[in-house]
């Protein structure tokens, strides 16, 4: 008995998580006893209770593993890891529904304001953060670690690095946004878009980002294939810049430690910079050059053909590399900001339809040789129009940063419709094409549980995105033709709230579009359940027909 | 204040003058390098990665 666990011993990382873990859970625990405001004890006990789990998790995991430690190799083969991969995709399905079923109440409650139901935690201002975050931070975050954990592995031909690394990553991530959501609806915000958890988020939010690229890093590191391939250099340009971004916007200062309040080191119009010069590379480096690795990866891989030009790969990521990161100042048009840099926000936007451009024509002409695929595979279908949305959120955006245009456009629907062209469009698209790439291949199956439910979800999800982007289209443009007419007497013809009134049957179309993309990922959630539960359904029926021998 | 202008104006001579070329200069030198006849053959063997892993 004794003999085979004394040859086995806690690792450095097993040993050192645990430590720290036990630390952390006796501290936070101090820290929710001495909080000065209800959200922070609330978030400081549950940062107790998840380091308690933690080391529990951490020393079970030692006493059910096998003294000697994961292979990094079976029969000359890559031992892929492919446990956080699985943990990551499932949440990024749960989290998806519930940004998408909070995003469909917000919608409804511009329409009909009573279902803000008085209360606080329902308000439309809490909530639509927590729309915003599940979506992008909690769903697409979620995608792109889930995938860019695959394709690192793959592309490499070797083993994710780390033992707990990589398991620290996706559960410390997912306890982020935990953190993040339950403290908007309990009025915890710093108040910039798209970065609004507080400093003791923000932090956490860092140790597990610099984990996750010191992951990616050493995979890479220790790669078998020499040349890196397309699909990480995008995903390693995502990792690092949100990075960057990360701790750009958010130096703060606590009011005290054991509260949630901070305020922002950054001033004035400074602060209006880096908040935008964040905020819009979170566009450019999140939900652009992140996704674009996955199109680099799972569209030659679905279609079964090479990447179309390679040489435009490189050209097309080093272009948004060099562009992408001055694009910023175009949200502060018309601003305190100084003219020259509007000026160049706006003329970096508009040098990104090459870039742009340039890509969606290489994911597109990957189909070469197999377009007729498309009839057939409606995942290769979604896959492919995620991209031609991507062009046309691409080419929208750069016409929008023209001064001009945005003196109509900006702080109008106009500017929710073309987010959403690119949010449920490009990003949800290509998303839910690599999941129905990736749950299979994760699970083991030979294919998705039903390919027809996929048919479902892209046509009712297509119908929906072209309701919610069209009805946005209309009321942005009549919300900033109305807030500009005047009278023949200089005085401005309508009041706010006659354009807010006019606004309301497009807020009942966006309602609806908003539904239809719902119940479209119910429908994936079910189809990807099942597809890991059993399997693909037609085989099995075949299997059930066969008679007995 | 007149600290905070000194460098902003060193910080800005260096953005205008110093790192527009070199920037320039690294994309060109990107671009030459992916359109170099020679790194076709290679290139080629790249777009191939995802189909030929397992």
């Amino acid at each position: 008995m004794s003999e085979s666990s004394t040859s086995k011993s806690m690792t450095h990382g097993e040993a050192g998580l645990t430590l720290v873990f036990s630390i952390s859970a006796l501290l936070c625990l101090f820290a929710a006893a001495k909080a000065l405001d209800m959200a922070f004890a609330f978030h400081a006990a549950l940062a107790s209770a998840a380091s308690l789990w933690a080391v529990f998790a951490i020393v079970n995991r030692y006493f059910d593993r096998p003294a000697s430690l994961t292979p990094q190799e079976i029969n000359g083969r890559p031992n892929y890891n492919l446990g956080p991969i699985k943990f990551s995709a499932a949440m990024s399905v749960i989290w998806g529904i519930a940004g998408f079923a909070v995003g469909l109440l917000i919608a409804a409650q511009l329409a009909w304001p009573a279902l803000n139901f008085d209360l606080p935690w329902t308000s439309f201002g809490r909530l639509r953060p927590l729309h915003t975050s599940a979506v992008i931070f909690a769903f697409g975050g979620n995608v792109l670690i889930a995938t860019s954990f695959y394709v690192v592995q793959k592309t490499c031909r070797t083993r994710l690095a780390g033992d707990l690394a990589p398991w620290f990553v996706v559960i410390g991530y997912n306890f982020f946004i935990l953190i993040a959501g339950t403290g908007y609806l309990l009025g915890v915000t710093q108040s910039k878009e798209y970065a609004e958890p507080e400093w003791y988020a923000d932090l956490w939010l860092t140790i597990v980002w610099v984990v996750y690229l010191l992951v990616f890093l050493v995979t890479i590191i220790k790669r078998k294939e020499p040349h890196i391939f397309v699909a990480n250099w995008f995903y390693l340009a995502f990792i690092v810049t949100i990075a960057v971004l990360h701790l750009g916007n958010n130096p703060a200062l606590p009011v005290s430690v054991f509260g949630s309040k901070s305020y922002i080191a950054w001033g004035g119009v400074q602060d209006a910079m880096f908040q935008w010069w964040y905020g819009h590379n979170a566009v450019g480096f999140f939900l652009t050059a992140g996704f674009l690795a996955i199109m680099y990866y799972f569209i030659p891989k679905r279609a079964e053909r090479p990447v179309y030009s390679y040489r435009l790969s490189i050209i097309h990521f080093w272009a948004i590399i060099f562009l992408y990161i001055w694009a910023g100042p175009h949200h502060l048009h018309y601003t305190a900001l100084p003219d020259w840099a509007q000026t160049l926000g706006m003329t970096f936007s508009i040098m990104l339809w090459m870039p742009s451009w340039g890509g969606m024509i290489n994911g597109l002409m990957t189909l070469s040789g197999a377009w007729d695929k498309l009839r057939t595979d409606p995942v290769l279908r979604m896959l492919v129009v995620s991209v031609a949305f991507y062009g046309m959120a691409t080419f929208e955006g750069p016409l929008m940063s023209i001064k001009v245009v945005n003196s109509l456009s900006h702080y109008t629907d106009w500017t929710i419709g073309h987010v959403h062209a690119g949010a449920l469009g490009w990003v949800g698209f290509v998303s839910f094409g690599a999941l129905y790439c990736l749950v299979p291949w994760l699970w083991d199956r030979k294919g998705l549980y039903s390919l027809k439910l996929v048919n479902w979800h892209f046509w009712i999800a297509t119908i929906g995105i072209v309701l919610y982007i069209s009805a946005m289209w209309v009321s942005g443009i009549l919300q900033g033709l109305m807030w500009r007419a005047y009278t023949s007497l200089g005085f401005l013809e309508y009041s706010f709230i006659e354009t807010v009134e006019a606004m309301h049957p497009f807020y009942i179309i966006r309602a609806a579009g908003g539904a239809l993309f719902l119940i479209g990922s119910l429908i994936m959630a079910y189809n990807l359940w099942m597809t890991a539960r059993v399997g693909e359904a037609e085989v099995q029926l075949r299997l059930a027909l066969q008679p007995a021998e | 204040m007149k600290a905070i202008l000194t460098v902003h104006n060193i910080a800005s001579d260096f953005v205008t003058s110093f790192w527009t070329p070199v920037f320039v200069g690294i994309f060109i030198a990107i671009v030459t390098y992916a359109l170099w006849p020679r790194n076709q053959a290679a290139f080629d063997e790249a777009a191939k990665m995802p189909l030929r892993e397992e």
